[in-house]
Formats: structure tokens, C-alpha cells, sequence
């Protein structure tokens, strides 16, 4: 494994250089530019202020919670829906050229981190000047929470992205799975609503909660909202975790989820000496 | 590892499945079992040193496995058992211009293609100009290369091709491509590399070029490593196992009013059975057939040495012997000696054309061989009998 890291380093000219030019191609001809990157969390914003206006939510600031568990999500949903076609869609470059193929799904996520960081900036800027501002008794959990979302996403990404080479499904299973992923995490309903409704329910001797929570995204998700969202509300719509709770909690997912990285390369790893054969 | 080999290829085996409908979705994996793929081999205990600084030709028929070694040698596929070991920095030219993006200038597509070329964006930096310059593309660097002719890609690709900067360079056949000046401009390049002292791989269907520029080589064959050593002494045993086995190789034409319907090397009536000596009588029968009939063809031959130089030929025509007009079968013999040739192999070129020249019926390039012996094993530069005599003054 330390080979294999070495490895990448020395290559990571070409990973540098993917993700220019993904973001080259992907706004180029077009006369906006990257700012169509900033302008979907301002329409969001914008959107979102409007409909709780008309129709009320009972959340508190609601396009604020919204957008802090959304913008991470959407780091997860392009990652995996752009990883698991980058080997097939880079077919010519992998039969033709030697480097280290993890790169390839590398680049995906690295693509949806800049515009994750992009689009967050937009949504701090927003809370900055709105005046709703940073707690910093939780804002600590959010580098912590960025550190566990990239790790599970690129060790899922590095999954997927191996497994549609060999098995074309794996791309519509992918659509279905996100579907029903990102309805698992708390990103448009409150969390704490999920926590009293399955804290009753059993399922198989095990507290539905408890099962709901083996979903990672759901531990990162409420950390990006505890670190930006603290309305007065905040803890009847948060899980009912202390932000000490929060951040161990964050921690094991970034800890197992280096353990599944490991596993997940690996499996790259050995799959990738196919690819030239199977595109 | 020697300390003198730039690649060490060991007991390399590649094994591809062949799917008969190859199963990329899971249902017709489970479906399909493991019966419907086949083991294909196509490289099989392959095992050899590339020198440093020399100049390797690898060579074979298609499906030899050529480039597929010349892929796991570049780390593209990985051998099913085996290892290979290379030390410096490799490049790998199996294509021009790899990851071009059409979207992209011309700039940033050098750049790109420049890093899988194993080149750093300072070093990059440092050829730019020379790069531009090469393609005869100043001016046009900040457009997208989708507006270039596909000339201009070529060059492109081209350029920066020739400025990378490996200890050790992989060159696949696909360079050969393109007309004369472009395949003379890569051969330079290739001479260069080698005054330069870097080692270069370079898989090739062109013998000739493999005697003119490397100072090895290997020949694959189903592949397994049929010959290794000189060049010359590779590229005549490539020739001999394809003449063997695979006659279409060698190269024929005509339009076959009239075809070659068999020939065959004779010493006095039975046919060559092992190397002629010096002094020898070689016959050459050539059995025509006419598929319609021909006024007064002319049959002729060539012989070459084993470095492709003309030894002696001969014809009907020069002889004195007209065919007349040809219907049905006609049998023609050459007898050509007594042999004053050297030591050595040699190929035979049969042909059958009109009397002015102009037109070829049936031609078969070097098709045929034959080997001579002598007691001097080949030091002599020209077989002259000599005789000797004692006698008192």
C-alpha cells in the first residue's frame, strides 16, 4: 500500500491536470463560466426563502439547514455518478498510456471538491452577510466533518468505479441507490425527526436508529449542519447528540471509513490490471 | 537485476479471455458461468534482457503478441505470471497525442498529453517553444484543437512526442504511419535517441527497418520468444518461420494471366535437401500455368543475399529461350552455377512478365531460400576454386 501511494505522488502531475482539464471542458463555451457552480446554491437559496415564506416549514432558516447537508451530499452524488463512468469514459487514455488508474476516480472527486468548495464559499459568504454568523462552540466539527465526507466518498467512489468496468449495472444501480440514499440522510427533513420515530421501532432486535445510523452520510450530514446551522431550534431539529458526541462520532466514520478506503483501493488496485483488457 | 539491463522481461505469461458474447452486466455473468470464455495465451514464458542504451527490435507476425508485450513492458496490462523490471524513465509512444481533448487549446492539450508522457509541467515548460515550433503551429497555440485539421493534430502529437524526455522509449508500429517525410523526421528522431545513448523498444512489422536501426532483437511467434540475438540473424529466422508457415506473408503480385504454379529448388533432379556447397549446380524449375493464353511471356529470376543485396538473375528471354505463346502448363528450369557463392543464405525472387517489362503476370518476392556451406565457414569474400599441384621443377 505504501508503494501505491508513492506511487500516486509521483504521478500526480496527471491527477492535477485531469481535474484542470474537467473543469476546462466543463465550462468552457460557456460564457458564465464557473460561476454556474456559485449560482445553484444562490438560486437554492434564493428558492428555498421564497417557498418557506409562502408555505411555511416549521424549520427555523430553513434554506441554511438545507444547504449545509445538501452541498455535502452533492460532493457524494457527483463523485460516484461521475467516478463510476471516469475508467470507461477515459477508455482511449487507459489502453494507450501508463499511470496509476486510481487516478482516474481521483479526479472525479477532486472535480466535486472544487466545486464543493465553491459553492460552500457562496454559502458562507451568505452567512456572513445575512448576519446569522458562526457559533464557535460547533464550527470545529466542520473541517472534521469535510476530513469524513472525503474519505467515504472516495472510498466508495474507488468501489464503483472498478465495478462498472467488469458490470455495466452497476451505473443504474448507482441512480436507484443514490435515490434511495439521499432519502436515509437527514438532508431535507430534520434529523431529529428520524431519531424519535425510529428510536421505538425494532428491527430484528436492533433499535431502528441505531440501524439508520450505520448510514454514514447520516453522522456527516449532522455535522455540517451542527458546525453551520444554530437557530434557536437548532436541537429540536439536530439528532439529540452533544457536539462532543458529534465529533467522536465523525471520527470513527473517518477511521472505518480509512479502513474501507484500504479495502476499496486494494480492490481497485487489482481490478485496474484488467481494465485495458475489458474496455 | 543486471546491472547493465535497462528491462528485465522474466517468464512473462499474459492470459486473455476470449468471451464468445463477451457478459458485461451481472445477470449474464451469473448466467454464463465460466464456459463460455476461452483462455487465450498471447504471450507465454517470454523471457529476455534489454540492454542499456541499445536498441531493441521486437518483431513478429500479427497476433505474435508484440504489442502486448510491448504494453505489459509499459505497465499497461499487468503479466497473468512473470515480472517485469525496468529501471529510468519510461515513455511509452503507442499513440500520438494520448488524451488529447478537443475542447482544450492547443496549449493546454501539450501540457496534458506532455504529463502522461511522464514529463513535469517545469520540464514542459522548458521544450514549449521548441515543441510549437517543431509543429509549425505558432499562432494557433490558444485555439481549441477541435478547429485543427487533423494534420495539424498530427504534428501536434508529433511534437511532442519527439521531446520527451525517457532513459528509456517505447515505440510502437503505429508511428510508421504517415507519409515518408513524417516516418524519415521519426527515424532521425530514433538516431538521435540512440547517439544520445537511451535505451529504445521499438515494435515493427518492417524487418528492414529493425537491421537498419536496432542492435537487437527478439522475434515473438504465438507468443513465445522464437529468436533473440543480431538483428540480421533474427529478421532471417523470422523470414524462414514465416515463409514456412504462413506463405501469404511473402509479399506477391501480378495481374495471373499467367501464375506460377509451383517452383522448387533442384540439385540435378531431386530437390534440395540440405545446404548447396560451393561449386554446386542450383536448379530453379518454375511450373507455369496459363489461365488464358499469353504471347511469348519471360520467366526470370533473382537471388539476394541474407543483407538483401542482388547476387545474380537471369531470364528466359536473355537466355534465348521464348516461350512462345503459352497455353496450358509449361515447365521452365534455371540452372544456375557452378556456384560461386560464399557462405550464407539466399533468397529467391521468381517472376513471369511480358517480354518489354511492363507487365507483371506473377512475381514472388524472396519466397524461396537456400543456404550454402563452405569449408572456410563464410571468411571468404568470394568462392574461387583453387587447385593445387606438386610436382619436380
Amino acid at each position: 500500500m505504501r508503494t501505491r501511494v508513492r506511487e500516486l505522488a509521483s504521478y500526480r502531475e496527471i491527477l492535477w491536470n485531469l481535474v484542470r482539464k474537467e473543469l476546462k471542458v466543463k465550462y468552457t463555451a460557456s460564457v458564465l463560466g464557473a460561476v454556474w457552480s456559485l449560482l445553484n446554491p444562490v438560486v437554492f437559496l434564493a428558492v428555498f426563502s421564497f417557498v418557506v415564506v409562502v408555505l411555511g416549514s416549521g424549520i427555523d432558516h430553513y434554506p441554511v439547514f438545507l444547504l449545509a447537508g445538501l452541498l455535502p451530499w452533492n460532493l457524494l452524488n457527483a463523485s460516484l455518478s461521475n467516478g463510476s463512468q471516469s475508467v470507461i469514459a477515459n477508455a482511449n487514455l487507459v489502453k494507450k498510456v501508463y499511470f496509476p488508474r486510481e487516478i482516474l476516480p481521483l479526479a472525479t472527486v477532486g472535480v466535486a471538491l472544487v466545486d464543493f468548495v465553491l459553492q460552500s464559499s457562496v454559502l458562507l459568504v451568505f452567512l456572513l452577510a445575512s448576519g446569522y454568523g458562526f457559533v464557535l462552540a460547533t464550527i470545529w466539527l466542520y473541517p472534521l466533518a469535510i476530513a469524513a465526507l472525503l474519505v467515504v466518498t472516495t472510498a466508495v467512489t474507488l468501489l464503483v468505479a472498478a465495478m462498472n468496468v467488469r458490470y455495466r449495472d452497476v451505473q443504474h444501480l448507482l441512480g436507484l441507490g443514490l435515490l434511495v440514499w439521499f432519502w436515509l440522510t437527514p438532508i431535507v427533513y430534520p434529523g431529529r425527526l428520524a431519531q424519535e420515530t425510529l428510536a421505538s421501532v425494532r428491527v430484528g432486535g436492533a433499535s431502528a436508529w441505531h440501524l439508520y445510523l450505520l448510514n454514514p452520510m447520516t453522522t456527516i450530514v449532522s455535522g455540517f449542519q451542527r458546525a453551520l446551522y444554530h437557530s434557536a431550534d437548532a436541537g429540536e431539529v439536530l439528532p439529540d447528540f452533544t457536539t462532543g458526541t458529534l465529533g467522536a462520532l465523525l471520527t470513527a466514520v473517518t477511521v472505518i471509513g480509512l479502513a474501507a478506503l484500504w479495502g476499496t483501493w486494494r480492490l481497485y488496485f487489482a481490478m485496474s490490471g484488467d481494465f485495458a483488457e475489458e474496455l | 537485476m543486471s546491472a547493465s539491463a535497462a528491462i528485465e522481461v522474466r517468464d512473462v505469461s499474459k492470459r486473455f479471455r476470449i468471451w464468445r458474447e463477451k457478459p458485461t452486466s451481472l445477470k449474464q455473468r451469473l448466467l454464463a458461468g465460466r464456459s463460455r470464455a476461452e483462455d487465450f495465451w498471447a504471450l507465454r514464458d517470454v523471457t529476455f534482457d534489454v540492454p542499456s542504451g541499445s536498441s531493441f527490435g521486437l518483431i513478429g507476425h500479427n497476433g505474435s503478441g508484440k504489442t502486448t508485450l510491448l504494453k505489459v513492458i509499459a505497465g499497461i496490462l499487468r503479466p497473468t505470471t512473470g515480472s517485469v523490471r525496468q529501471r529510468g524513465r519510461l515513455a511509452a509512444l503507442l499513440e500520438l497525442g494520448a488524451g488529447f481533448h478537443p475542447e482544450l487549446t492547443g496549449r493546454e492539450n501539450v501540457y496534458l498529453n506532455a504529463s502522461f508522457l511522464g514529463m513535469s509541467r517545469r520540464e514542459t515548460d522548458r521544450v514549449y517553444d521548441d515543441i510549437v515550433g517543431f509543429a509549425e503551429l505558432e499562432g494557433f497555440m490558444e485555439t481549441a484543437v477541435k478547429f485543427y485539421s487533423s494534420g495539424m493534430l498530427v504534428r501536434l502529437g508529433f511534437a511532442v512526442a519527439v521531446h520527451v524526455d525517457p532513459d528509456v522509449l517505447l515505440v510502437d508500429e503505429v508511428l510508421a504511419v504517415g507519409d515518408e517525410a513524417f516516418q524519415a523526421r521519426c527515424i532521425e528522431r530514433v538516431q538521435r535517441f540512440q547517439r544520445e545513448g537511451r535505451t529504445i523498444v521499438l515494435v515493427t512489422h518492417a524487418l528492414d527497418q529493425v537491421r537498419q536501426l536496432c542492435d537487437l532483437a527478439v522475434m515473438l511467434d504465438h507468443g513465445r520468444v522464437r529468436a533473440a540475438g543480431a538483428p540480421d540473424d533474427v529478421v532471417r529466422d523470422m523470414r524462414m518461420a514465416i515463409l514456412r508457415q504462413d506463405l501469404a506473408f511473402a509479399h506477391e503480385e501480378g495481374s495471373k494471366e499467367v501464375e506460377i504454379d509451383s517452383a522448387a529448388l533442384l540439385v540435378g533432379d531431386d530437390p534440395l535437401g540440405g545446404p548447396l556447397a560451393p561449386g554446386d549446380v542450383l536448379t530453379i524449375q518454375v511450373d507455369l500455368r496459363a489461365n488464358e493464353p499469353v504471347d511469348d511471356p519471360v520467366v526470370s529470376f533473382a537471388l539476394h543475399d541474407a543483407a538483401n543485396r542482388f547476387v545474380v538473375g537471369g531470364d528466359t528471354a536473355s537466355s534465348g529461350v521464348p516461350l512462345g505463346r503459352l497455353e496450358g502448363k509449361r515447365r521452365v528450369r534455371f540452372h544456375v552455377g557452378p556456384l560461386p557463392f560464399v557462405a550464407g543464405r539466399y533468397w529467391v525472387t521468381i517472376g513471369v512478365h511480358s517480354r518489354d517489362n511492363r507487365h507483371a503476370y506473377h512475381v514472388q518476392d524472396q519466397r524461396y531460400a537456400f543456404s550454402v556451406e563452405s569449408a572456410e565457414g563464410g571468411r571468404e569474400q568470394v568462392f574461387v576454386p583453387v587447385r593445387a599441384e606438386v610436382s619436380d621443377p
